[in-house]
Order: C-alpha cells, then structure tokens, then sequence
C-alpha cells in the first residue's frame, strides 16, 4: 500500500512541478505587445506591486464586484493557507533541514487556526457549490469540471476534518511516511479510509492542476491588465515579432 | 420605430433572467472581396477554414500572453456575468462576458489543452468545456464577438484582470483570417488606406468644410478663427475623428478646438493625409492594419514639421493614441520633448486653464444642466495628466469651468464602472441597430435617474462614436437626439474670445 502511494507521489509531484515549470515559462516567454493596463492604473512599478498585492492577498477586484463570491472565495483560500501551515508540521522533521521552521509550525495558535479552517473551507466551497446550481447566470457558466473540481477539493476538506474532529489518523506513523517520501526512505503508511481517501484525493488535485483552471494561480502574475505599468507615452514598449516589422518597410 | 422592443427602464437597475438566443439573430453585414482585400485578408470563407482558423489561433496564442494567460485562468466564478451593458439590455446568456469568452475558450480547450484532448477522445469534450469548432461555432463567433465593443468594463470586476476585448480582438481576427470579415470595419480601414479617413473626406471636402467653419465662427463673433489644413510649419498637428469635420454636436467640438488654439496663441493645422484619429484596426485586433493606420499620423507630423501632436475627441482612438501610438509608430524623437506624445485635447485645454489662459462666461451655458458620460476607452485604457484617474477629473473640470451645472451619474455607472453608449468597438453601424439600442439600456437608465432628481439637460462626452450612438439611441428612450454634446461645444460657448490677432 505504502509503496504504491509512494511512486503515486512521486509521479503526481512530477507531473505537478513539470506542468507548472513548462505552463510558466510559457506565460513568461509569450510576449505582450501592447500596453493593456485596466486604468486607472499605477505609474510606477512599486505601484503595480501594490496592486498585484492587493488582488491577492484581498481579492480587490473581486470586492468591488460581487460581495457574495468575494466572501465564499476568500473564505475558501484563506483557510487553505491556514491549512497548509497546519500540515506543514507533518511534512518538516525537527531534526532535518527544515527544522529551523518547527518552531513556527508547532505552536498553538497555527495548529488551531489550520485545524478550524477546515470548517471555514467547507463553508466557502458549499457556498460557491451553491452559487453554481442557486444562480441561473452562474448554473449557465458552468461546465461539469466546474462542479467536478468543487466536489474534488470539497472531499479533501470533508475527510480533512473528519479526521481533525472524529476518527483520528495515526499521525505518528503518517509523519513517519511522509518524511520517508521526502527523504526516500519509504516508511509504512496508516491505512484508514479517511486518509486514504484524502490523499488520493490530493493526488488527483496535484495531476489536474496543471491541466485546468486552477492555473489562475500562477497566472494571475502574469495578467498584463493588472500587471503593467500605466507609462506608454514615457516609455515606448515593443516586442519583438512587433520589431521585425518595423524593418520590413 | 423598428421591429424589436427597447428595453424598458426600471426605477431600479435589476440583473435580469436570462433569455437564451434572443440575440443570436443579429450579425452585421459580412465584407465583401473588395474590402477584405486592401487589408490583406480573403474575400470569402476559405475551404480549410478549420485548419486555417485553429492555426490562426496557435499564432494568436504565442504573440499574445494576454489571450493565452485568459484562456486558461478563467474560473467561471460569474462575477462579470451582470457586468456587460449588452447582456443587461438583451438579457441574451451569450453577452454574459465569461459566456462570450468561452465561445472561444471552449474551443482552445479542445484545440490546445490537455484535459480538451483527453476528454475530446473520450467522446466527451463537453466535459472540460471544449467543443470542436463547427459551422455553428464559427457563427456564434460573428454573431457575439460582434455584439461586444470592447469596452473593458468586464476587465474591472475580473478577480485575474480578464479582459473580454483581447478575447473579441482575436476572435475577429481569426474571422478575417478566414474570410468572414465585418463590411463595417473593413470597409472605413480600407477608407483611410486609400483617402486618409473613415468617412472619405477627400482634401478639397475638407479644405471646403473648415474655410466654412472660419466664416460661421466669423459671423458668430467677429473674430478671425483659423482652421487650417496642411500648414506646414505649425507648432501643432491636430488629429481628430473625421466625424469632428460635419457630423452634430461633434463639428460644435471642433469649433471649439479652434477657439482654444486662438486664444492659447498656438499654430496649428489638421492634415489631409492623416484626417482620422479613429483607428478601427483594433476593433479587428489586427496589429499590422493598426500600425497602418498609426503609421500615417507619424508620417504626416514628419512632413508638416510640427513640435505636438494633439488628439481631439475620440475614445478608442485616444486609447490607440495614449497606449499604441508610441509603440506602433515611435519613437517621436523628433517632437518638443516638453509635451507628452501624444496630448489629448482635455489636457491642452486644461492646462490653458490651470494657467488662466482662458476666460469663460458661464451664464452662456445656463441652460443646460451638465451631466458627463466617461467614455469605455478614455476611462479604462488611458488616461490623462500625471496622475491615474486624471481622464476623469480633466474633463469635468474643464465642464466645470464652463458651466454653472453640473451633476454626475451614479457612482456605479462612472469613472472605471463606466457604461459603454453601446456603439463602440466597431458596432456602430445601421445593421446593428438593435444591438446599439438595446446596449445603451444601462446608461439611459443612469442618465434617466439624474434628468429626474437634478433636472439634467444635456449629457456631455468626448467620444465620437459616443456622441454619433446616443444622438441616434437616445430618441429610442424618450429624450432628443440633441441633450448629447460636446466637452468642446460647452468650451466654445463660454469662451470669452480675447485675441484679436492672427
């Protein structure tokens, strides 16, 4: 069992970095020819890092544009980051590498915060579920991935909190396995439903991410309306395919 | 009036049920061989049409990471599905911005990525929302893609910045690589290819209507105003929207501009060469037809040796002037470096106030009630002065220096929520007629709600397809076709003219 979801592991990681690496470059390297800014718009590059900030770290647009996705969305994504200092505690080993970060994982306050986000996950994912059968404009939009992907991150957070609130996993020997992964020194897995069904949940989440919509990760950083400094007048701005006609006549 | 409903107008904006296909009827005219041509595109839908298009796409892909970043970030969370004042006045699912962009998306999906491969073989692409592109897709791109006028308002409320214009921009372009081009468009870009303007003034028409501007200013007041045309030597080129040579209230503008340049003491001169601001190559986002016609401004700068280069009132065009122009045909190395290149005539004017340059008599525009229309383009893709937001300020301040009146819309229809007039991005065209009708919905109802609590009179706006669109709409809703006017016009009826000399 262990060794099975090990080489899982390993080829969903891969899958994740390699599809992410070559999806960035592909943002990065694609040029943008025109000045595209939605203005108003900053001047300054210290200005678009404001900006870029604020999208999100608080979701700004969002805000000023429907009060009901913003709560459910931000809800959804803050408690994600809480949950994931919770398990970072069963990823860094006090002794190893990291250890240095132990300190800042395995304290009260973390711990409980990423354990009760769970709650708060569900109800930001309940709430933008609901949205999509609820909202005829909405129910329009969506297309069966769309609800797929929702009840996919839905199980990860259910079976999450099953195990925080009801049955317990063996978070000893779990700690033991996943620092074998990382360490390559396979150790035995817990083999409870609830775990196995939230990791192989995970596991699915990890290979689709690259290949869907969760792309609007990495893509935000690269969205030339909020990314673009509003200074064309000041600065001529060209890419390079736009040069080469520039020589052509 | 004419075989479809205008949208009523309710006492309060509601988001309404959708009605899907009630627009699917409306396609405006396709281009004929001999306007595809000029522009370099085919005169028909080619026979490998598919192939053709799913390649235009790939090349579209890898020059713009706008498009490629949109396509694959969306989430369909539907915070712009109530956004676009076409789908508020047609209630159509289609003009939802996220359901336009996906008639596209869908078939990127299928085309390009992974998961629209994978399900596609399945038999199953609806899955992923993919869809192979069909006759029926194509048409719903003619249709939709041309009942969005880019407008960017989606832009604002998009959590990743989506922007529904880049997505039209390539739609349309991927449509002319195939053959099915608008007659609209293509038509005037081939006009300004061949005479130098999208109406086809030729020299001597222009020569004739502003000699016949000087004599209706001279009878007006009394005073020598110029409107020269090919003046080499001036200090100012002025680039205006050939609608600004006859077309009401624009020409009241352009009486305006003139009577700015008099009393700022300031030569300056239109070209014949380059009688256009307007740049209708980016309606068909089409970088080459866009640079073509930019080309021609720097062209015509260089041959009457100007110092400036000012714009007049014209929205997508300033948004090609302040965000392309320096890109498509700079560098201006060979202009005044005092000024910005180029300056928008709000600005110049502006700063002849902020300098007490001009006078004005305020009581000469008592009878009208101000209220100010930002235009998509002026408000969402550039901007004015030093500071973000200056396209706002600069041309209220300039209303409120001419006028004792003045009121704004609600907060939510101005400024970057600003509503499209519904003519824009190349839809402003008599075979579109109930599309234009039906997307200004939003913004008659805004105007409503101010003409009933503060009693406004007029709607100003610095926009020529703005001012052509609601002169033509505004009937449809019970007010006249003249309370839309000029930023200019106002300016042109407060100056107090105080240069006698010439």
């Amino acid at each position: 069992m262990h060794i099975a979801f090990g080489i899982m592991f390993y080829i969903a990681g891969l899958l994740l970095v390699i599809g992410l690496i070559v999806k960035i470059k592909q943002y990065a390297s694609t040029p943008a020819p025109l000045k595209i800014p939605t203005t108003p718009a900053p001047v300054t590059r210290t200005g678009v890092v404001w900006r870029m900030f604020t999208e999100i770290v608080f979701f700004n647009s969002l805000w000023k544009s429907n009060k009901w996705i913003w709560i459910f969305g931000w809800l959804f994504h803050f408690a994600l980051l809480l949950a994931f200092f919770r398990h970072l505690r069963y990823a860094i080993d006090p002794a190893g590498m990291f250890g240095f970060l132990w300190p800042l994982v395995n304290n009260w306050a973390v711990q409980t915060a990423g354990k009760y986000a769970g709650w708060m996950m569900l109800i930001g994912l309940l709430g933008l579920f609901a949205r999509r059968i609820v909202v005829d404009r909405v129910r329009y939009i969506s297309s069966p991935s769309d609800f797929a992907i929702l009840l996919l991150i839905i199980g990860i957070a259910l079976t999450g909190v099953l195990m925080s609130f009801v049955a317990h996993t063996d978070i000893v020997q779990l700690k033991e396995f996943t620092i074998g992964l990382l360490t390559f020194n396979w150790q035995p897995m817990p083999t409870d439903g609830l775990l196995i069904t939230h990791l192989a949940l995970v596991l699915i989440l990890m290979v689709i991410f690259p290949v869907s919509k969760l792309l609007h990760a990495p893509g935000i950083f690269f969205s030339p309306t909020r990314n673009q400094v509003d200074n064309p007048r000041e600065q001529r701005h060209i890419a390079d395919w736009a040069r080469k006609l520039e020589s052509s006549n | 009036m004419a075989d479809f409903e205008t949208p009523e107008i309710k006492e309060y904006p509601v988001i309404p049920r959708l009605k899907p296909d009630v627009m699917s009827h409306s396609k405006p005219f396709v281009a004929k061989e001999q306007f595809q041509e000029p522009l370099g595109f085919p005169g028909e839908l080619v026979d490998n049409w598919q192939d053709k298009a799913i390649e235009k796409m790939g090349e579209l892909q890898g020059k713009y990471r706008s498009l490629q970043v949109f396509l694959d970030i969306c989430v369909k969370c539907g915070a712009c599905t109530d956004k676009c004042h076409y789908y508020l006045g047609t209630t159509d699912p289609k003009n939802m911005p996220v359901a336009r962009q996906d008639l596209f998306r869908q078939v990127y999906r299928r085309y390009f990525t992974f998961a629209g491969k994978f399900f596609g073989k399945l038999g199953m692409p609806g899955f992923v929302g993919a869809r192979e592109l069909d006759k029926e897709v194509l048409d719903d791109w003619y249709s939709y893609f041309h009942q969005c006028s880019q407008c960017r308002r989606c832009s604002v409320y998009c959590p990743y910045g989506i922007d529904t214009a880049e997505i039209s921009m390539a739609a349309r372009e991927v449509l002319d690589a195939v053959g099915v081009g608008q007659k609209y468009c293509n038509e005037i870009i081939g006009k300004v290819f061949k005479i130098g303007n999208n109406l086809g003034l030729p020299e001597p028409a222009l020569a004739d209507t502003l000699e016949g501007l000087e004599e209706e200013v001279k009878d007006d007041t009394g005073i020598d105003v110029k409107y020269p045309l090919d003046v080499k030597g001036a200090e100012v080129l002025l680039v205006t929207p050939s609608a600004d040579f006859f077309a009401e209230p624009h020409v009241d503008g352009l009486i305006g501009y003139g009577k700015v340049f008099h009393e700022a003491g300031i030569s300056w001169t239109v070209s014949s060469y380059a009688s256009e601001a307007a740049n209708f190559g980016m309606f068909i986002g089409s970088y080459e037809n866009m640079r073509r016609v930019s080309m021609r401004i720097r062209e015509a700068a260089l041959e009457l040796g100007v110092k400036r280069i000012i714009f007049g009132e014209c929205g997508h065009a300033w948004r090609v002037a302040y965000s392309f122009l320096n890109t498509l045909a700079g560098p201006f190395d060979f202009l005044d470096p005092r000024y910005p290149v180029p300056q928008h005539i709000c600005e110049f004017t502006y700063d002849l106030i902020q300098k007490g340059a001009l006078k004005f008599d305020k009581s000469a525009n008592d009878h009208r009630v101000m209220t100010y229309h930002d235009s998509c383009n002026v408000a969402r893709a550039s901007r004015m002065g030093p500071m973000p937001g200056g396209q706002f300020k600069i041309p209220r301040e300039i209303i409120k220096a001419t006028c004792n009146h003045f009121y704004d819309m609600p907060a939510d229809t101005i400024h970057e929520g600003t509503y499209c007039c519904g003519g824009g991005g190349g839809l402003l065209t008599d075979d579109l007629m109930e599309l234009r009708v039906k997307g200004a919905m939003p913004r008659m109802q805004a105007l409503k709600h101010v003409v009933d609590n503060y009693g406004v009179t007029h709607m100003a706006a610095i926009c020529a397809i703005c001012k052509s669109q609601f002169s033509k709409v505004m009937p449809y809703y019970g007010f006249t076709m003249d309370q839309i006017v000029s930023v200019h016009q106002l300016v042109s009826d407060a100056i107090v003219m105080t240069n006698n000399e010439v």
